[in-house]
């Protein structure tokens, strides 16, 4: 789960990270309020959206004057803001956060996750403050500097002393070595303690009066760990999420929109990205990722249909079932009761394999449905894409 | 011969009251796995399936001399269980779990370190060894006593590959589910060296898919370790970036862990790559010569 640079700031000042002074704001009136409290040289206005690359789209605007500040808000809130990462139909902006400026005398990159390979949090820092990460991989990676951190014993003031000297603080500004460190103890302290999968700070800047701040802030949470924070299950903001996600999640069900035409029902992860992949070999595009779980019933089946089928652009609907332990001709039953519920209006290919996909694949033949079955998944694809037509 | 677990591999079931676990408990032992003790704290003296229940891990293993543990425990708890199987001696832990918070799994893995034991999965079907041992969830009518060895990243694309392999005659020695969490026990690399060695096992199917670089690792190892034929499909060449496809570890981020990179990688080490998932059993037909 994302949150808002607002909220991620919130979090850093509870753990002791220095932020500038600022607040949400959601009405011109409030940011005039809040300007009035503030009542620094530099007011900055930032829309609030899960996307990277606002300042390029316009989301972010800096002014002297503090009369100016209720006009940058009328401006922003209610805004699509397009970046590289909302795609072509943008993000609206219900939301703003309004801070004092600060008086930027270096920009570096820090940020922790848990690296993969080695099971370990750890931090990556860089003196190329501002820049995307990735780019500072690829084109300069002698300029990442990883630390990771044991998790046996957590954070070290070594730790935080191999990421300051690596990045050569000692050159660029000694008095920050010290808080430098202790904001790393800080940041390792929220990573574990809110099960963060992701803190980034980008820049992280020291100020010409040689303090340093976290100018911009993200973090995201490891789903898997939100049952624990109540605190942070109150951040999630369903303005951000795709209305169909929300759904099928309400419904214990794990789909993600897609671009292309062919609705997907298939149970297990790992196999629905092959139907994905192999409808797309057959010369089409999946609209949707959509795992219905090991247990398949007729109230999850009849939940995918309706979610599939309030996707515009689905033409077609292929349902691939791997029987395991759920026996097929259970689905076979709960496709036929979900299709009576839910009136399907697109062409429906149905693939049952393993436990009683025989008995399965009878019932849905004899169920009088509009519906193709197909034992096999190569068979199954070639069916919907040419029930479908090809991809443009 | 096999990997990991046989026909006298001793089972303890943690979490085996519960739904899941008194199901799967009794479909392993219907297939034949010597499921000898299950743990759910302040049930012993219960039976589950005639198999008899203990308080904690530590009773199972002194009264039943239990050596594996199939764990069924709810998310919240089962750091907790996994580490109580290693406490207790338990040498192979196969944890079938979804849903741990990843930074408990930090701490697991670490614990776990340098110690005499192994932990399978979480958020894995398990491990079969066909017509000896099933601990795990997977249908055990789909497996065929035969040739290849299949190690993967998923559930239900296993099944899938399992059943072209047992019906094209090829059939399998063990199948191990190392699960779909981006902290896990066992890697495609731990398991690769095991399947080299054993002398029943003529191929492997590896199957993986997008996220992190289990698979790359995984090339670099089969370049320079692994003599029988590798055959491989790595799911999610369609999905987008930065969605979790389903598994926690599903995931492309910052441009990394693609399906095509990992392909690539796979190739250039002489694994043979399957585009199409529907086409496993054949390539491995094809690569055994039959």
């Amino acid at each position: 789960m994302n949150v808002h640079e607002f909220q991620a700031k919130s979090l850093f000042a509870q753990f002791g990270v220095p932020v500038p002074r600022g607040k949400e704001i959601t009405s011109p009136e409030a940011a005039t309020a809040w300007a009035n409290e503030l009542n620094t040289p530099v007011f900055v206005v930032k829309a609030q959206i899960h996307a990277g690359g606002r300042g390029k789209a316009g989301g972010v605007k800096i002014t002297k004057d503090k009369t100016a500040v209720a006009g940058l808000a009328k401006e922003l809130i209610g805004k699509t803001l397009v970046t590289h990462q909302t795609g072509p139909k943008g993000r609206q902006v219900h939301r703003l956060l309004m801070e004092e400026g600060a008086n930027i005398a270096k920009e570096l990159y820090l940020s922790i996750l848990v690296d993969r390979d080695t099971g370990w949090p750890t931090f990556i820092a860089s003196t190329e403050g501002g820049m995307e990460i990735e780019e500072v991989a690829a084109h300069t990676p002698e300029k990442i500097i990883k630390e990771a951190i044991d998790p046996a014993v957590g954070f070290q003031g070594h730790n935080g002393r191999n990421v300051a000297f690596a990045l050569g603080l000692q050159h660029i500004e000694p008095v920050v070595i010290n808080p430098f460190v202790k904001m790393l103890g800080n940041l390792y302290r929220l990573f574990m303690e809110k099960d963060a999968a992701l803190v980034e700070i980008n820049p992280l800047i020291i100020t010409k009066e040689k303090n340093l701040i976290a100018l911009d802030g993200k973090v995201s949470f490891d789903d898997n760990g939100l049952f624990k924070h109540e605190d942070v299950q109150k951040m999630r903001d369903l303005n951000e999420e795709e209305p169909l996600e929300i759904e099928a999640t309400a419904n214990n069900l794990n789909y993600v929109k897609l671009d292309g035409n062919i609705g997907c029902m298939v149970n297990g992860a790992g196999l629905a990205m092959a139907t994905m992949d192999v409808i797309k070999l057959a010369g089409s595009e999946p609209a949707n990722f959509l795992d219905v779980g090991g247990g398949a019933t007729k109230e999850t089946v009849a939940a995918g249909f309706r979610i599939l089928l309030k996707d515009p652009n689905v033409k077609g609907i292929f349902i691939n079932i791997f029987g395991g332990i759920v026996r097929c001709e259970r689905i076979a039953h709960g496709v036929i009761e979900a299709a009576k519920e839910v009136k399907i209006t697109v062409p429906l290919v149905v693939r049952l394999q393993g436990t009683n996909a025989e008995e399965g694949r009878k019932l849905l033949a004899e169920s009088g449905l509009k519906l193709e079955v197909a034992n096999d998944l190569w068979e199954a694809a070639q069916k919907i894409v040419k029930l479908t037509g090809k991809a443009a | 011969m096999s990997i990991l677990v046989n026909k006298n591999t001793r089972v303890v079931v943690q979490g085996i009251t519960g739904k899941e676990g008194s199901f799967h408990a009794t479909q392993c032992k219907a297939y034949g796995t010597k499921v000898v003790a299950g743990v759910t704290p302040g049930k012993a003296g219960q039976e589950v399936e005639g198999i008899p229940v203990f308080n904690t891990v530590v009773d199972a293993v002194k009264k039943t001399e239990c050596d594996t543990s199939l764990i069924f425990v709810p998310p919240p708890f089962c750091a907790d269980a996994i580490l109580e199987a290693a406490d207790a001696g338990v040498r192979l832990i196969i944890c079938i779990t979804e849903g741990i918070p990843v930074n408990d799994m930090v701490k697991v893995k670490r614990a776990l370190r340098g110690r005499d034991v192994r932990l399978v999965g979480p958020n894995c079907p398990g491990v079969i060894t066909v017509d000896e041992a099933k601990i795990g969830i997977m249908p055990g009518f789909i497996h065929k006593k035969g040739v290849v060895g299949v190690v993967s990243r998923s559930g239900t694309l296993t099944y899938e590959a399992v059943h072209q392999l047992s019906t094209l005659g090829l059939g399998e020695t063990t199948c191990v589910g190392i699960g779909g969490d981006p902290v896990n026990g066992t890697g495609f690399v731990d398991v690769l060296p095991l399947f080299e060695k054993d002398p029943e096992t003529q191929a492997i199917v590896m199957i993986g898919e997008i996220g992190g670089d289990a698979e790359e690792k995984a090339a670099e190892f089969i370049k320079k370790n692994v003599k029988k034929p590798v055959i491989s499909f790595i799911a999610g060449i369609t999905a987008p970036p930065g969605r979790r496809m389903g598994h926690a570890g599903a995931i492309i981020s910052g441009g990394k862990g693609t399906a095509a990179e990992k392909m690539k990688a796979l190739e250039a080490a002489g694994v043979m790559v399957v585009k199409n998932p529907a086409e496993i059993g054949d390539a491995v037909k094809k690569a055994l010569g039959r």
